[in-house]
C-alpha cells in the first residue's frame, strides 16, 4: 500500500455501492494505490468475483467473456494501464460490448515522476479515440453521482464508458526515500 | 511425457491434422461454450460446425484465454473451451497466470500448435524453438496440462474438455498445413448477440445453470 494515498477517503465506498446496485459480478484490476480501498471491498464481497490481472488488456477480454454470459464486469486501472489496452479495446468496439473502466489518474497534478506524464497526459484522448465516453471527476462530492451515471450509461445504453478519477481527487503521491 | 524441447525442428514428427483434431474435440459438444482465436483456429472451429455457442475472434490477438475466463467465472456450471493458436497464446501468456490464480474448474484451453504464424506467411513461432507452453501452464497451476500428437489421444482430450478438473490446458501438435478456409461471420455484433441469446436460452431450459 502506498502510504501517501489517503486510504481514509470514503469516495471509493460510493463506487462500491454502485457496483452492488448495478449487480456487477466481475471486477478486473491490476493492484493500484488509488483503487486499493475499492479493490479490498470487492475482494471481501462474496457476490463479486475479483480477478487480479497481470496487465490491463487482459481485463478487456474478461469484460467481453462476462458480457457474453450475461454478467456485468468492471475494470479498475491506472492511467498507464489504459495504454496497455488499446488494441484489445477493438473487441469492445467491434462487438458493442458494454464496458466500464474506472481510471485513477497519474501524471497530471503535482506528479513527481516524469515517466507517468506521457501516458497520463493522453489517457482521456486515447479512451475517446477507442470509442469511450469519458467523465472526469475532480471532487470527492461528485464521485457518487458521476460514477452512478457512468455505470447506468455503460450497462443501460451498452456503450464503453470511462470514469477518470483525477490525481487531485486521489491525493498527490508523496515521494520519500 | 512429450515436452517442447523434444519437438525442435528436425525430422518429421508425429502430428495431428488440425481439422480432424478440432472436429473430434468438438464432436457431440452439447452446451460447450467455445471461443476461437483469430486465424486458422477460427476457421477450424467454423469447419467443425457453426454454433450459436461459438464466439469467433478475428482480432484482439492475445485475448482469447481471458474471454474464456470471463465466461467460465460467469457460468461455473457450463463448460468453456478456448481453441486458439500458438502465436495467439504466446501473446497472452500472462493470462495463464491470471487463470492460475482463479483456477476455474470448467475452463479448458486448447492450443493448436503448428509452430508457425500461419496468417502472415508461416514464420516460425517461439514454440518452434522449444518454448514449452505445457510447462508454462503447469507452472501456472493448471489442473491438467498436457500435449497430444496422436489420434488415439483425442478421446481423452475431449473428455478432459467436458469433465476434467480444470483449468485444463492441452497443446495439440498439428501439422503446419493450410486447410481450406471456412469463414464464419466477421460481424462482431451478430456473433455476440446470438451467443448471448443462446446462453440465455440454455439458462431458461436448464435450471442447473
Amino acid at each position: 500500500m502506498d502510504p501517501a494515498v489517503d486510504t481514509q477517503a470514503t469516495w471509493p465506498d460510493a463506487i462500491f455501492s454502485h457496483f452492488r446496485r448495478a449487480h456487477i459480478r466481475q471486477v478486473g484490476y491490476v493492484p493500484d494505490a488509488g483503487h486499493s480501498r475499492l479493490i479490498q471491498r470487492c475482494i471481501e464481497d462474496a457476490d463479486i468475483v475479483d480477478v487480479v490481472l497481470t496487465t490491463e488488456e487482459e481485463g478487456v477480454g474478461l469484460v467481453a467473456g462476462a458480457a457474453l454470459a450475461g454478467d456485468r464486469a468492471a475494470l479498475l486501472m491506472q492511467s498507464s494501464g489504459v495504454g496497455n489496452c488499446i488494441n484489445m479495446f477493438s473487441l469492445v468496439k467491434n462487438c458493442g460490448f458494454p464496458c466500464l473502466v474506472l481510471v485513477t489518474m497519474r501524471g497530471e497534478f503535482a506528479e513527481f515522476n516524469p515517466w507517468q506524464i506521457p501516458m497520463g497526459s493522453i489517457t482521456d484522448d486515447v479512451l475517446r479515440l477507442a470509442g469511450f465516453l469519458t467523465y472526469r471527476i475532480d471532487h470527492p462530492g461528485d464521485v457518487d453521482e458521476v460514477v452512478g451515471a457512468a455505470i447506468d450509461m455503460a450497462f443501460g445504453a451498452s456503450v464503453p464508458v470511462a470514469g477518470l478519477l483525477s490525481q487531485r481527487l486521489i491525493g498527490r503521491k508523496v515521494w520519500s526515500k | 511425457m512429450r515436452r517442447g524441447p523434444a519437438l525442435r525442428r528436425g525430422p518429421a514428427l508425429r502430428v495431428l491434422d488440425r481439422r480432424a483434431c478440432v472436429g473430434r474435440l468438438l464432436a457431440d459438444r452439447d452446451d460447450l461454450l467455445v471461443v476461437s482465436g483469430l486465424g486458422a483456429p477460427t476457421y477450424d472451429v467454423a469447419a467443425a460446425g457453426d454454433s450459436q455457442l461459438n464466439f469467433y475472434l478475428w482480432g484482439a490477438m492475445g485475448g482469447a484465454a481471458m474471454i474464456g475466463l470471463g465466461l467460465a467465472l460467469a457460468k461455473p456450471k457450463l463448460r468453456v473451451a478456448v481453441i486458439t493458436g500458438d502465436g495467439e497464446m504466446l501473446m497472452g501468456l500472462g493470462s495463464l497466470a491470471t487463470i492460475g490464480v482463479k483456477r476455474p474448474q470448467n475452463l479448458a484451453i486448447i492450443v493448436l500448435d503448428n509452430r508457425r504464424y500461419g496468417e502472415t506467411g508461416m514464420q516460425a513461432s517461439h514454440t518452434d524453438a522449444g518454448i514449452d507452453l505445457v510447462g508454462i501452464a503447469k507452472a501456472c497451476r493448471f489442473g491438467e496440462a498436457l500435449g497430444i500428437s496422436a489420434e488415439a489421444e483425442l478421446d481423452g482430450a475431449r473428455r478432459l474438455i467436458h469433465s476434467g478438473k480444470g483449468p485444463v490446458f492441452i497443446v495439440a501438435h498439428v501439422a503446419p498445413d493450410e486447410a481450406p478456409r471456412v469463414l464464419p461471420s466477421r460481424d462482431g455484433h451478430e456473433i455476440k448477440l446470438r451467443f448471448i441469446e443462446a446462453v440465455a436460452k440454455l439458462e431458461l431450459g436448464n435450471a442447473k445453470i
